[in-house]
């Protein structure tokens, strides 16, 4: 398996705080690769590095083979690098299908207007929001402004998508309806990097996972080995039996 | 395409009547109220390219009309060009400036762009009124010769009324070309949320530049055709700060966002304030009445008259932009 993303070294400081320092991990085409860890441990932070938010103070980001680092956003999604927000961010007074095909029209594809629609109501279909197209952002639930999240994020065409926490206040129903949806797109190709702490959900979808804890990768690999992981175990999941625990329940 | 929406066609009634109205009696006094109404329907829907399509509220807006005024004045008395290309000229140099101020303050967002705004009709003010080429604070006159290539001054007053016309359909056309547009819709996320537009995949630095820069061409074209015909320009009467507030005041009024609110807003309050001034008791009332209606409009109907409209026949939406 080739390398999608590689992460060399970044570290990033906001003022006297390490967010992120000295990460290294790398992406492989097609997989769902997972990213947990403490509240604060630069999770998000490092997203935002990766898509181009924040430029990092040091190392380097390659995506497709090509140096994407200090890229802007909007760059990087031309390049087919899409993610999607921890506290979501509709367009508030545009219909879900507008939202949707500003995705398509600004993604990967560059499409035209016209095109663009069409892409968005295939995508909506997809992630379940066909029928709630002509209705304004704002009057989704939070469970639906997730799925325009994706939704939004899949109609640019990525070949890697980012989720932040796209589980996160949901019920449980709508989590496995999440879950399915996320294993559909990366059949369909899509490479997926996912920040979770619905342990079970990225336990049970990732192939492998990384780690973070004060900003340090703290450890990786397959869930088994990261949930039996003695460290991993001290700084986050804070049962040393949750390995089993987690692998029953699937 | 745009001959299919419906808006364009109220447009080009609208214009009809514009044309038909001073025509039928030949009225002069007519035209003069009704050129009023276009300019700020030129003024006003330009404005609502930044404020109701990208979300950036401009207080300097007047700021594009008067140094339009001033270039094409110039271009006029100072160098003997004709009114069209002068008018055309004034345009293209006010668009670049604005591509030059909206370098240095779009990078601002929100009270801080605001504010920016002001800056600028402050400072291109007293740039203006230090600056000899262009008469300092006494400004600039036409000599009578200048009607000569219209045929006259009667004529002449006739030819700018109905391109000031041209303007005016030019300007609400282009309006609902922008928001039936890709780049209508990249505006529209901006307004709605610029980091997310960002992370959409809008270059929103390159979009708020053009944005900017294209809403500062046809009331500058405006300034040049209107100064033109009034003969003179000074400092005073081509930034008048208090125009440009109105300028909002008419926006919010009709409804921000929308190609006719735009144009229903500054018709409505043009009419208004020129009753306003003209009747003797009320005289400057009409700013208290700005005032008020600002208020009323921002507590009880964001949306203004076309958002009203919309709430109670929502179909309206199909036909109305």
């Amino acid at each position: 398996m080739s390398d999608l993303l590689e992460v060399r070294g970044v570290s990033k400081r906001f003022g006297g705080l390490h967010a992120v320092s000295d990460v290294s991990f790398n992406l492989h085409e097609g997989e769902i690769l997972g990213l947990i860890g403490p509240n604060g441990a630069g999770k998000t932070t490092l997203f935002n590095i990766v898509n181009g938010v924040y430029k990092p103070d040091k190392g380097t980001i390659t995506f497709a083979g090509k140096d994407i680092t200090g890229l802007a956003p909007n760059e990087a999604v031309k390049m087919g690098l899409a993610r999607t927000h921890q506290i979501v961010k509709p367009l508030n007074s545009l219909s879900v299908l507008d939202n949707v095909t500003v995705g398509a029209c600004f993604g990967r594809e560059s499409l035209g207007l016209h095109a663009a629609r069409n892409t968005a109501r295939q995508v909506l279909d997809r992630v379940g929001l066909g029928g709630r197209a002509d209705s304004s952002a704002r009057n989704l639930t939070l469970a639906g402004k997730k799925r325009l999240e994706v939704a939004r994020a899949l109609a640019a065409k990525p070949t890697l998508l980012l989720l932040d926490e796209v589980l996160a206040g949901l019920n449980p129903t709508e989590i496995t309806q999440m879950i399915e949806l996320v294993r559909k797109i990366r059949d369909d190709g899509v490479a997926v990097f996912m920040i979770e702490h619905v342990m079970q959900a990225i336990m049970k979808l990732s192939d492998r996972i990384v780690v973070l804890n004060f900003g340090k990768k703290l450890a990786e690999g397959s869930p088994m080995e990261v949930a039996g992981d003695p460290q991993v175990i001290e700084a986050y999941l804070g049962d040393e039996n949750i390995a089993e625990k987690l692998m029953e329940k699937n | 395409m745009i001959f299919r929406r419906p808006m364009f066609w109220i447009t080009l009634l609208l214009a009809a009547f514009f044309i038909y109205l001073p025509l039928r009696n030949n009225d002069a006094a007519m035209r003069e109220d009704l050129i009023l109404v276009a300019v700020a329907i030129i003024l006003v829907s330009n404005l609502n390219l930044m404020i109701g399509y990208t979300g950036y509220v401009n207080f300097g807006h007047i700021v594009f009309y008067g140094l339009g005024g001033y270039v094409g004045l110039y271009l006029i008395t100072g160098r003997g060009w004709h009114l069209l290309s002068a008018a055309l000229a004034a345009g293209v140099v006010v668009s670049l400036c604005a591509l030059l101020f909206g370098l240095g303050i779009l990078r601002l967002r929100g009270a801080y762009f605001a504010l920016a705004t002001v800056g600028i009709l402050v400072a291109v003010d007293a740039f203006v009124s230090n600056f000899d080429l262009w008469g300092r604070s006494t400004g600039m006159y036409l000599s009578f010769e200048s009607y000569e290539p219209l045929g006259g001054a009667m004529h002449a007053l006739w030819v700018t009324y109905y391109l000031i016309i041209g303007v005016m359909v030019l300007s609400m056309l282009l309006s609902l070309a922008i928001k039936r547009s890709k780049f209508g819709l990249g505006l529209f996320a901006i307004r709605e949320d610029e980091d997310a537009a960002v992370v959409l995949g809008i270059n929103t630095t390159v979009y708020k530049a053009i944005i900017y820069s294209l809403s500062a061409f046809l009331p500058a074209v405006a300034g040049a055709l209107m100064f033109f015909k009034n003969g003179m320009i000074d400092p005073e009467i081509a930034f008048e700060y208090m125009l440009s507030i109105e300028g909002i005041v008419m926006l919010m009024l009709g409804g921000q966002g929308t190609v006719l609110g735009a144009a229903l807003g500054a018709g409505l309050y043009e009419r208004l304030r020129s009753y306003l001034l003209t009747s003797p008791k009320l005289s400057n009332f009409h700013l208290v009445i700005a005032g008020g209606l600002l208020l009323i409009v921002v507590l009880f109907a964001s949306g203004g008259l076309i958002g009203w409209l919309y709430k109670f026949v929502p179909r309206s939406h199909k036909v109305i932009e």
